[in-house]
Protein backbone atom coordinates (compact mmCIF):
# COMPACT_ATOMS: atom_id res chain seq x y z
CA UNK A 1 0.00 0.00 0.00
CA UNK A 2 2.04 2.86 -1.20
CA UNK A 3 -0.05 5.95 0.79
CA UNK A 4 -0.19 4.05 3.87
CA UNK A 5 3.66 3.18 3.51
CA UNK A 6 4.63 6.72 3.14
CA UNK A 7 2.00 8.29 5.60
CA UNK A 8 1.38 6.38 8.60
CA UNK A 9 2.32 9.80 11.09
CA UNK A 10 -0.19 11.63 8.86
CA UNK A 11 -2.47 9.64 7.15
CA UNK A 12 -5.29 12.04 6.95
CA UNK A 13 -3.06 15.01 5.51
CA UNK A 14 -2.73 12.51 2.18
CA UNK A 15 -6.09 13.31 1.41
CA UNK A 16 -4.88 16.55 0.76
CA UNK A 17 -4.22 16.33 -3.08
CA UNK A 18 -1.51 19.00 -3.37
CA UNK A 19 0.44 17.81 -0.25
CA UNK A 20 -0.08 14.06 -1.61
CA UNK A 21 2.03 15.87 -5.22
CA UNK A 22 4.31 17.42 -3.34
CA UNK A 23 5.34 14.25 -1.67
CA UNK A 24 5.23 12.50 -5.02
CA UNK A 25 7.31 14.92 -6.59
CA UNK A 26 10.33 14.73 -4.28
CA UNK A 27 9.91 10.53 -3.53
CA UNK A 28 9.76 9.58 -7.36
CA UNK A 29 13.57 10.72 -8.85
CA UNK A 30 14.98 8.50 -5.45
CA UNK A 31 12.26 5.40 -6.61
CA UNK A 32 12.76 5.82 -9.82
CA UNK A 33 17.00 5.77 -9.38
CA UNK A 34 16.27 2.62 -7.03
CA UNK A 35 14.13 0.75 -9.38
CA UNK A 36 17.41 0.91 -12.01
CA UNK A 37 20.21 -0.07 -9.61
CA UNK A 38 18.36 -2.97 -8.86
CA UNK A 39 17.05 -4.00 -12.16
CA UNK A 40 20.75 -3.60 -13.25
CA UNK A 41 21.90 -5.93 -10.20
CA UNK A 42 19.15 -7.96 -10.43
CA UNK A 43 20.03 -8.90 -14.15
CA UNK A 44 23.81 -8.70 -13.85
CA UNK A 45 23.27 -11.68 -11.29
CA UNK A 46 20.10 -13.12 -13.29
CA UNK A 47 22.92 -13.25 -16.33
CA UNK A 48 25.96 -14.57 -14.05
CA UNK A 49 24.28 -16.92 -11.94
CA UNK A 50 24.92 -20.63 -13.49
CA UNK A 51 21.78 -22.39 -15.70
CA UNK A 52 19.60 -25.36 -14.17
CA UNK A 53 21.66 -28.71 -15.17
CA UNK A 54 18.03 -29.69 -16.51
CA UNK A 55 16.84 -26.50 -17.82
CA UNK A 56 19.79 -24.97 -19.47
CA UNK A 57 19.73 -21.21 -20.11
CA UNK A 58 15.49 -21.25 -19.78
CA UNK A 59 15.74 -21.25 -15.99
CA UNK A 60 16.82 -17.30 -16.75
CA UNK A 61 13.27 -16.81 -17.70
CA UNK A 62 12.15 -17.29 -13.58
CA UNK A 63 14.03 -13.86 -13.09
CA UNK A 64 11.35 -12.20 -14.75
CA UNK A 65 8.16 -14.76 -14.65
CA UNK A 66 8.41 -15.16 -11.01
CA UNK A 67 8.24 -11.89 -9.45
CA UNK A 68 6.16 -10.38 -12.46
CA UNK A 69 3.69 -13.39 -11.16
CA UNK A 70 3.90 -12.33 -7.45
CA UNK A 71 3.39 -8.04 -8.71
CA UNK A 72 0.09 -9.69 -10.38
CA UNK A 73 -1.17 -10.86 -7.05
CA UNK A 74 -0.11 -8.25 -4.94
CA UNK A 75 -1.49 -5.13 -7.42
CA UNK A 76 -4.55 -6.75 -6.70
CA UNK A 77 -4.19 -6.78 -3.27
CA UNK A 78 -3.26 -2.81 -3.27
CA UNK A 79 -6.52 -2.27 -5.33
CA UNK A 80 -8.63 -4.47 -2.48
CA UNK A 81 -6.85 -2.49 -0.08
CA UNK A 82 -7.74 0.68 -1.74
CA UNK A 83 -10.93 -0.30 -2.57
CA UNK A 84 -11.58 -0.68 1.86
CA UNK A 85 -10.35 2.75 1.73
CA UNK A 86 -12.86 3.94 -0.94
CA UNK A 87 -15.61 2.18 1.28
CA UNK A 88 -14.94 2.42 4.83
CA UNK A 89 -13.08 5.90 5.01
CA UNK A 90 -13.89 7.56 1.68
CA UNK A 91 -10.37 8.63 1.51
CA UNK A 92 -10.45 10.39 -2.52
CA UNK A 93 -6.74 8.92 -3.02
CA UNK A 94 -7.89 5.19 -2.59
CA UNK A 95 -10.26 5.86 -5.66
CA UNK A 96 -7.42 7.09 -7.71
CA UNK A 97 -5.19 4.28 -6.27
CA UNK A 98 -7.25 1.31 -6.97
CA UNK A 99 -8.03 3.08 -10.60
CA UNK A 100 -4.49 3.17 -11.06
CA UNK A 101 -3.30 0.04 -10.08
CA UNK A 102 -5.48 -1.86 -12.79
CA UNK A 103 -3.64 -1.57 -15.99
CA UNK A 104 -0.38 -1.97 -14.06
CA UNK A 105 -1.79 -4.90 -12.83
CA UNK A 106 -3.32 -5.84 -16.04
CA UNK A 107 0.62 -5.53 -17.68
CA UNK A 108 2.56 -7.62 -15.20
CA UNK A 109 -0.29 -10.05 -15.50
CA UNK A 110 0.00 -10.15 -19.10
CA UNK A 111 4.31 -10.19 -18.73
CA UNK A 112 3.82 -13.01 -16.31
CA UNK A 113 1.60 -14.91 -18.75
CA UNK A 114 3.74 -14.43 -21.39
CA UNK A 115 7.04 -15.34 -19.87
CA UNK A 116 5.10 -18.38 -18.69
CA UNK A 117 4.31 -19.65 -21.55
CA UNK A 118 7.70 -18.70 -23.43
CA UNK A 119 9.17 -21.17 -20.84
CA UNK A 120 6.52 -23.67 -21.00
CA UNK A 121 7.21 -24.18 -24.53
CA UNK A 122 11.09 -25.97 -23.97
CA UNK A 123 10.16 -27.24 -20.60
CA UNK A 124 6.51 -29.11 -20.69
CA UNK A 125 6.42 -28.72 -24.38
CA UNK A 126 3.45 -26.85 -25.07
CA UNK A 127 2.59 -22.97 -24.87
CA UNK A 128 -0.81 -23.41 -22.60
CA UNK A 129 -2.06 -26.07 -20.70
CA UNK A 130 -5.46 -25.63 -18.59
CA UNK A 131 -3.31 -26.02 -15.40
CA UNK A 132 -5.28 -24.45 -12.09
CA UNK A 133 -2.45 -21.81 -11.65
CA UNK A 134 -2.85 -21.00 -15.54
CA UNK A 135 -6.31 -20.90 -15.51
CA UNK A 136 -6.65 -18.73 -12.15
CA UNK A 137 -3.82 -16.32 -13.76
CA UNK A 138 -6.08 -16.18 -16.64
CA UNK A 139 -9.14 -15.46 -14.62
CA UNK A 140 -7.44 -12.59 -12.46
CA UNK A 141 -6.00 -11.05 -16.12
CA UNK A 142 -10.19 -11.23 -17.43
CA UNK A 143 -10.29 -9.37 -14.02
CA UNK A 144 -8.36 -6.67 -14.40
CA UNK A 145 -9.36 -5.77 -18.02
CA UNK A 146 -12.86 -6.26 -16.59
CA UNK A 147 -12.48 -3.76 -14.00
CA UNK A 148 -10.43 -1.31 -16.62
CA UNK A 149 -13.60 -1.16 -18.79
CA UNK A 150 -16.09 -0.56 -16.00
CA UNK A 151 -13.95 2.28 -14.66
CA UNK A 152 -14.07 3.78 -18.45
CA UNK A 153 -17.66 2.96 -18.82
CA UNK A 154 -18.83 5.31 -16.13
CA UNK A 155 -18.58 9.59 -16.32
CA UNK A 156 -18.46 10.25 -12.75
CA UNK A 157 -15.16 9.84 -11.27
CA UNK A 158 -16.29 8.73 -7.46
CA UNK A 159 -19.50 6.93 -8.15
CA UNK A 160 -17.33 4.89 -10.33
CA UNK A 161 -14.53 4.13 -7.80
CA UNK A 162 -17.19 2.73 -5.50
CA UNK A 163 -19.06 0.71 -7.80
CA UNK A 164 -15.44 -0.90 -8.98
CA UNK A 165 -14.51 -0.97 -5.44
CA UNK A 166 -17.55 -3.53 -4.78
CA UNK A 167 -16.45 -5.74 -7.80
CA UNK A 168 -12.78 -5.27 -6.41
CA UNK A 169 -13.51 -6.75 -3.13
CA UNK A 170 -15.78 -9.83 -4.83
CA UNK A 171 -12.86 -10.04 -6.63
CA UNK A 172 -10.59 -10.95 -4.23
CA UNK A 173 -11.90 -14.12 -3.76
CA UNK A 174 -9.26 -15.33 -6.57
CA UNK A 175 -5.89 -14.32 -5.05
CA UNK A 176 -5.87 -16.94 -2.37
CA UNK A 177 -7.26 -19.19 -5.12
CA UNK A 178 -4.25 -18.67 -6.98
CA UNK A 179 -1.90 -19.18 -4.25
CA UNK A 180 -3.03 -21.91 -3.02
CA UNK A 181 -4.53 -23.78 -6.51
CA UNK A 182 -0.79 -25.55 -6.90
CA UNK A 183 -1.21 -26.92 -3.63
CA UNK A 184 -4.97 -28.16 -3.82
CA UNK A 185 -4.92 -29.42 -7.37
CA UNK A 186 -1.73 -31.25 -7.76
CA UNK A 187 -0.75 -30.02 -11.46
CA UNK A 188 1.97 -29.71 -14.15
CA UNK A 189 2.62 -26.52 -11.99
CA UNK A 190 5.63 -26.58 -9.77
CA UNK A 191 4.06 -25.95 -6.08
CA UNK A 192 5.65 -22.93 -4.16
CA UNK A 193 9.35 -23.20 -3.54
CA UNK A 194 10.03 -19.69 -2.20
CA UNK A 195 8.10 -18.55 0.47
CA UNK A 196 6.99 -21.32 3.13
CA UNK A 197 7.41 -22.72 6.46
CA UNK A 198 10.56 -24.88 5.72
CA UNK A 199 12.61 -22.51 4.11
CA UNK A 200 13.13 -21.78 0.42
CA UNK A 201 13.48 -25.60 -1.95
CA UNK A 202 15.40 -23.52 -4.13
CA UNK A 203 19.43 -23.19 -4.16
CA UNK A 204 20.58 -20.16 -3.04
CA UNK A 205 22.43 -19.77 -6.51
CA UNK A 206 19.03 -18.66 -8.29
CA UNK A 207 17.03 -17.90 -4.78
CA UNK A 208 19.68 -14.91 -4.85
CA UNK A 209 18.93 -12.99 -8.39
CA UNK A 210 15.12 -14.11 -7.88
CA UNK A 211 15.18 -11.93 -5.02
CA UNK A 212 17.05 -9.43 -6.01
CA UNK A 213 14.87 -8.94 -9.41
CA UNK A 214 11.21 -9.36 -6.87
CA UNK A 215 12.31 -6.48 -4.84
CA UNK A 216 13.25 -4.64 -7.95
CA UNK A 217 9.55 -5.52 -10.01
CA UNK A 218 7.85 -3.93 -6.47
CA UNK A 219 9.49 -1.04 -6.48
CA UNK A 220 9.00 -0.92 -10.34
CA UNK A 221 5.22 -1.34 -9.34
CA UNK A 222 5.64 1.56 -6.63
CA UNK A 223 7.12 3.70 -8.87
CA UNK A 224 4.82 3.03 -11.84
CA UNK A 225 1.74 3.56 -9.06
CA UNK A 226 2.79 6.86 -7.83
CA UNK A 227 3.43 8.05 -10.87
CA UNK A 228 0.26 7.12 -12.88
CA UNK A 229 -1.70 8.05 -9.43
CA UNK A 230 -0.10 12.24 -9.82
CA UNK A 231 -0.88 11.50 -13.65
CA UNK A 232 -4.31 10.81 -12.30
CA UNK A 233 -4.59 13.76 -10.00
CA UNK A 234 -3.26 16.16 -12.75
CA UNK A 235 -6.15 14.66 -14.75
CA UNK A 236 -8.67 15.09 -13.18
CA UNK A 237 -8.06 18.55 -12.12
CA UNK A 238 -7.00 19.44 -15.88
CA UNK A 239 -10.97 18.46 -16.34
CA UNK A 240 -12.14 20.57 -13.45
CA UNK A 241 -10.37 23.45 -15.02
CA UNK A 242 -11.76 22.67 -18.65
CA UNK A 243 -15.27 22.46 -17.53
CA UNK A 244 -14.64 25.70 -14.99
CA UNK A 245 -13.37 26.98 -18.48
CA UNK A 246 -16.43 26.56 -20.31
CA UNK A 247 -18.56 27.81 -17.66
CA UNK A 248 -17.18 31.02 -17.50
CA UNK A 249 -17.14 30.85 -21.58
CA UNK A 250 -20.71 30.22 -21.23
CA UNK A 251 -21.43 33.42 -18.53
CA UNK A 252 -19.28 35.62 -21.11
CA UNK A 253 -21.35 34.60 -23.83
CA UNK B 1 -41.08 -10.28 1.70
CA UNK B 2 -42.92 -12.74 0.03
CA UNK B 3 -45.01 -10.06 -1.46
CA UNK B 4 -41.83 -9.01 -3.24
CA UNK B 5 -41.11 -12.75 -3.91
CA UNK B 6 -44.45 -13.20 -5.69
CA UNK B 7 -44.28 -9.74 -7.30
CA UNK B 8 -40.91 -10.17 -9.02
CA UNK B 9 -41.90 -14.18 -9.55
CA UNK B 10 -44.87 -12.95 -11.44
CA UNK B 11 -43.26 -10.02 -13.19
CA UNK B 12 -40.64 -12.30 -14.52
CA UNK B 13 -42.66 -15.00 -15.80
CA UNK B 14 -45.34 -12.88 -17.49
CA UNK B 15 -43.67 -9.88 -18.53
CA UNK B 16 -42.83 -12.33 -21.61
CA UNK B 17 -38.85 -11.89 -21.03
CA UNK B 18 -37.46 -13.94 -18.70
CA UNK B 19 -38.07 -17.56 -17.93
CA UNK B 20 -39.10 -18.53 -21.38
CA UNK B 21 -36.15 -16.71 -23.37
CA UNK B 22 -33.82 -18.26 -20.65
CA UNK B 23 -35.22 -21.57 -21.97
CA UNK B 24 -34.81 -20.76 -25.41
CA UNK B 25 -30.98 -19.33 -25.49
CA UNK B 26 -30.22 -22.38 -23.44
CA UNK B 27 -31.58 -24.81 -26.13
CA UNK B 28 -30.39 -23.36 -29.15
CA UNK B 29 -26.96 -23.15 -27.53
CA UNK B 30 -27.30 -26.85 -26.90
CA UNK B 31 -28.64 -27.49 -30.50
CA UNK B 32 -25.81 -25.52 -31.87
CA UNK B 33 -22.81 -27.87 -30.72
CA UNK B 34 -23.57 -30.78 -32.76
CA UNK B 35 -23.56 -28.79 -35.69
CA UNK B 36 -20.13 -27.70 -34.21
CA UNK B 37 -18.47 -30.76 -33.23
CA UNK B 38 -20.11 -32.98 -35.99
CA UNK B 39 -23.11 -35.85 -35.05
CA UNK B 40 -20.60 -38.22 -33.39
CA UNK B 41 -23.14 -39.93 -30.60
CA UNK B 42 -20.25 -41.17 -28.54
CA UNK B 43 -18.29 -37.91 -28.63
CA UNK B 44 -21.49 -35.53 -27.80
CA UNK B 45 -21.75 -38.26 -25.00
CA UNK B 46 -18.39 -37.61 -23.71
CA UNK B 47 -18.83 -33.95 -23.70
CA UNK B 48 -22.84 -33.50 -23.10
CA UNK B 49 -22.60 -32.51 -19.74
CA UNK B 50 -20.24 -30.05 -19.86
CA UNK B 51 -21.97 -28.72 -22.55
CA UNK B 52 -25.18 -28.66 -20.85
CA UNK B 53 -23.82 -26.68 -18.01
CA UNK B 54 -21.89 -24.05 -20.07
CA UNK B 55 -25.75 -23.48 -22.25
CA UNK B 56 -26.99 -23.41 -18.52
CA UNK B 57 -24.55 -20.81 -17.06
CA UNK B 58 -25.05 -18.82 -19.91
CA UNK B 59 -28.63 -18.42 -20.05
CA UNK B 60 -28.52 -17.79 -16.51
CA UNK B 61 -26.49 -14.56 -17.20
CA UNK B 62 -28.76 -13.58 -20.13
CA UNK B 63 -31.74 -12.08 -18.15
CA UNK B 64 -29.36 -11.09 -14.91
CA UNK B 65 -28.47 -7.54 -15.89
CA UNK B 66 -32.10 -6.55 -15.77
CA UNK B 67 -32.50 -7.64 -12.47
CA UNK B 68 -32.69 -4.09 -10.96
CA UNK B 69 -32.75 -2.44 -14.04
CA UNK B 70 -36.27 -2.18 -14.18
CA UNK B 71 -36.89 -0.87 -10.80
CA UNK B 72 -34.55 1.77 -10.98
CA UNK B 73 -36.75 2.79 -14.04
CA UNK B 74 -39.78 2.96 -12.80
CA UNK B 75 -38.26 4.43 -9.37
CA UNK B 76 -39.35 1.62 -7.28
CA UNK B 77 -35.44 0.85 -6.41
CA UNK B 78 -35.79 4.00 -3.87
CA UNK B 79 -39.00 2.63 -2.63
CA UNK B 80 -36.61 -0.66 -2.06
CA UNK B 81 -33.13 1.47 -0.46
CA UNK B 82 -35.88 3.42 1.75
CA UNK B 83 -37.58 0.27 3.17
CA UNK B 84 -37.18 -0.88 7.11
CA UNK B 85 -36.47 -4.27 6.12
CA UNK B 86 -32.53 -4.73 5.49
CA UNK B 87 -31.40 -4.52 2.19
CA UNK B 88 -29.62 -7.67 2.18
CA UNK B 89 -32.78 -9.28 3.08
CA UNK B 90 -34.77 -7.37 0.36
CA UNK B 91 -31.57 -8.40 -2.57
CA UNK B 92 -31.49 -11.84 -1.59
CA UNK B 93 -35.26 -12.41 -1.47
CA UNK B 94 -35.37 -10.94 -5.07
CA UNK B 95 -31.75 -13.23 -5.91
CA UNK B 96 -34.25 -15.95 -4.87
CA UNK B 97 -37.38 -14.33 -7.02
CA UNK B 98 -34.83 -14.76 -9.85
CA UNK B 99 -33.73 -17.86 -9.63
CA UNK B 100 -36.93 -19.49 -9.28
CA UNK B 101 -37.97 -17.62 -11.98
CA UNK B 102 -35.30 -18.36 -14.33
CA UNK B 103 -32.74 -20.80 -13.20
CA UNK B 104 -35.39 -23.48 -12.06
CA UNK B 105 -36.83 -23.71 -15.89
CA UNK B 106 -33.06 -24.26 -17.03
CA UNK B 107 -33.21 -27.02 -14.47
CA UNK B 108 -36.22 -28.59 -15.77
CA UNK B 109 -35.16 -28.52 -19.53
CA UNK B 110 -31.92 -30.01 -18.61
CA UNK B 111 -32.94 -33.43 -18.91
CA UNK B 112 -34.54 -33.41 -22.17
CA UNK B 113 -31.33 -31.44 -23.61
CA UNK B 114 -29.26 -34.47 -21.76
CA UNK B 115 -31.36 -36.89 -24.13
CA UNK B 116 -30.42 -34.62 -27.48
CA UNK B 117 -26.54 -34.75 -26.08
CA UNK B 118 -27.42 -39.43 -25.50
CA UNK B 119 -26.32 -39.17 -22.05
CA UNK B 120 -27.13 -42.36 -19.84
CA UNK B 121 -29.32 -41.96 -17.31
CA UNK B 122 -26.99 -41.24 -14.59
CA UNK B 123 -25.30 -38.49 -15.78
CA UNK B 124 -28.62 -36.64 -16.69
CA UNK B 125 -29.91 -37.04 -12.98
CA UNK B 126 -26.00 -35.77 -11.78
CA UNK B 127 -26.50 -32.68 -14.15
CA UNK B 128 -29.86 -32.32 -12.84
CA UNK B 129 -28.54 -32.21 -9.26
CA UNK B 130 -25.17 -30.03 -9.76
CA UNK B 131 -27.47 -27.72 -11.54
CA UNK B 132 -29.72 -27.02 -9.20
CA UNK B 133 -27.51 -26.79 -6.85
CA UNK B 134 -25.19 -24.72 -8.27
CA UNK B 135 -27.31 -22.19 -10.19
CA UNK B 136 -28.29 -20.40 -7.28
CA UNK B 137 -24.44 -19.61 -7.00
CA UNK B 138 -24.67 -18.30 -10.43
CA UNK B 139 -27.78 -16.07 -9.73
CA UNK B 140 -26.41 -14.65 -6.20
CA UNK B 141 -22.67 -13.39 -8.04
CA UNK B 142 -24.64 -12.14 -10.90
CA UNK B 143 -26.60 -10.09 -8.31
CA UNK B 144 -23.57 -7.79 -7.85
CA UNK B 145 -23.02 -7.77 -11.95
CA UNK B 146 -26.74 -6.68 -11.84
CA UNK B 147 -26.23 -4.13 -8.81
CA UNK B 148 -23.70 -2.56 -10.07
CA UNK B 149 -24.97 -2.20 -14.21
CA UNK B 150 -28.00 0.31 -12.62
CA UNK B 151 -25.45 3.08 -12.73
CA UNK B 152 -24.41 2.02 -15.91
CA UNK B 153 -25.36 3.67 -19.26
CA UNK B 154 -25.01 0.76 -20.59
CA UNK B 155 -24.93 -2.17 -18.80
CA UNK B 156 -25.62 -5.68 -20.71
CA UNK B 157 -22.09 -6.50 -22.00
CA UNK B 158 -20.00 -5.35 -19.08
CA UNK B 159 -21.68 -7.43 -16.37
CA UNK B 160 -21.45 -10.34 -18.36
CA UNK B 161 -17.73 -10.16 -19.05
CA UNK B 162 -17.45 -8.95 -14.97
CA UNK B 163 -19.26 -11.90 -13.85
CA UNK B 164 -18.17 -14.69 -15.99
CA UNK B 165 -14.80 -14.80 -14.94
CA UNK B 166 -16.57 -15.27 -11.08
CA UNK B 167 -18.32 -17.94 -11.81
CA UNK B 168 -15.36 -20.30 -12.99
CA UNK B 169 -15.56 -22.10 -9.51
CA UNK B 170 -19.13 -23.39 -10.04
CA UNK B 171 -18.31 -24.73 -13.52
CA UNK B 172 -15.67 -26.37 -12.57
CA UNK B 173 -16.98 -28.39 -9.76
CA UNK B 174 -20.25 -28.84 -11.28
CA UNK B 175 -18.75 -30.10 -13.92
CA UNK B 176 -16.25 -32.14 -12.15
CA UNK B 177 -18.95 -33.43 -9.77
CA UNK B 178 -21.30 -34.73 -13.18
CA UNK B 179 -18.22 -36.23 -14.24
CA UNK B 180 -17.66 -37.76 -11.13
CA UNK B 181 -20.67 -39.17 -11.03
CA UNK B 182 -20.62 -41.43 -14.66
CA UNK B 183 -17.24 -42.32 -14.68
CA UNK B 184 -16.24 -45.07 -11.73
CA UNK B 185 -13.07 -44.49 -9.90
CA UNK B 186 -13.55 -40.76 -8.82
CA UNK B 187 -15.33 -40.39 -6.08
CA UNK B 188 -19.25 -38.09 -6.45
CA UNK B 189 -19.19 -36.40 -3.13
CA UNK B 190 -15.96 -34.21 -2.64
CA UNK B 191 -16.30 -31.75 -5.62
CA UNK B 192 -20.13 -31.95 -5.05
CA UNK B 193 -20.31 -30.70 -1.11
CA UNK B 194 -17.69 -28.02 -2.78
CA UNK B 195 -19.81 -27.25 -4.97
CA UNK B 196 -22.65 -26.56 -2.09
CA UNK B 197 -20.29 -24.93 0.05
CA UNK B 198 -19.22 -22.40 -3.13
CA UNK B 199 -23.33 -21.83 -3.22
CA UNK B 200 -23.62 -21.54 0.44
CA UNK B 201 -20.72 -18.48 0.27
CA UNK B 202 -21.92 -16.26 -2.55
CA UNK B 203 -25.37 -16.72 -0.99
CA UNK B 204 -23.71 -15.02 1.83
CA UNK B 205 -21.42 -12.61 -0.30
CA UNK B 206 -23.48 -11.59 -2.93
CA UNK B 207 -26.38 -10.35 -1.53
CA UNK B 208 -24.40 -8.78 0.80
CA UNK B 209 -21.75 -7.07 -1.91
CA UNK B 210 -24.79 -6.03 -4.20
CA UNK B 211 -26.82 -4.32 -1.35
CA UNK B 212 -23.08 -2.14 -0.99
CA UNK B 213 -23.07 -1.17 -4.76
CA UNK B 214 -26.60 -0.36 -5.06
CA UNK B 215 -25.98 1.95 -1.61
CA UNK B 216 -23.44 3.37 -2.86
CA UNK B 217 -25.01 4.08 -6.79
CA UNK B 218 -28.04 5.29 -5.43
CA UNK B 219 -26.24 9.01 -3.47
Amino acid sequence: MSENSLAITKFSDLANPTRFLTLVARLLPWMAGTTVLLFALGLYLGFAAEGDYQQGETVRIMYVHVPAAWLSMMCYTVMAASAIGTLVWRHPLADVSAKTAAPLGAGFTLIALITGSLWGKPMWGTWWVWDARLTSVFVLFLMYLGLIALNRAMDDPSKAARVSAVLILVGFVNIPIIKFSVEWWNTLHQPASVVRLDGPTIDPEFLRPLLVMAVAFTVLFFTLHLAAMRNEILRRRVSAQRRLAARMAAREA
Amino acid sequence: MIALFLRDLKLSIRAGGGALIGVLFFMTIVAVIPFGVGPDLNLLARIGPAIVWIGALLSALLGLDRLFQAEREDGSLDLLLMHETPLVLTVAVKCLAHWVGTSLPLVIASPLLGLFMNMDETAIAAVMLTLIVGSPAITFIGAVGAAVAVVLPRGGLLVSILVLPLTVPVLIFGVSATYAAVQEPAPFMPPFLILVAITLFFAALGPAAAALALRNSAE
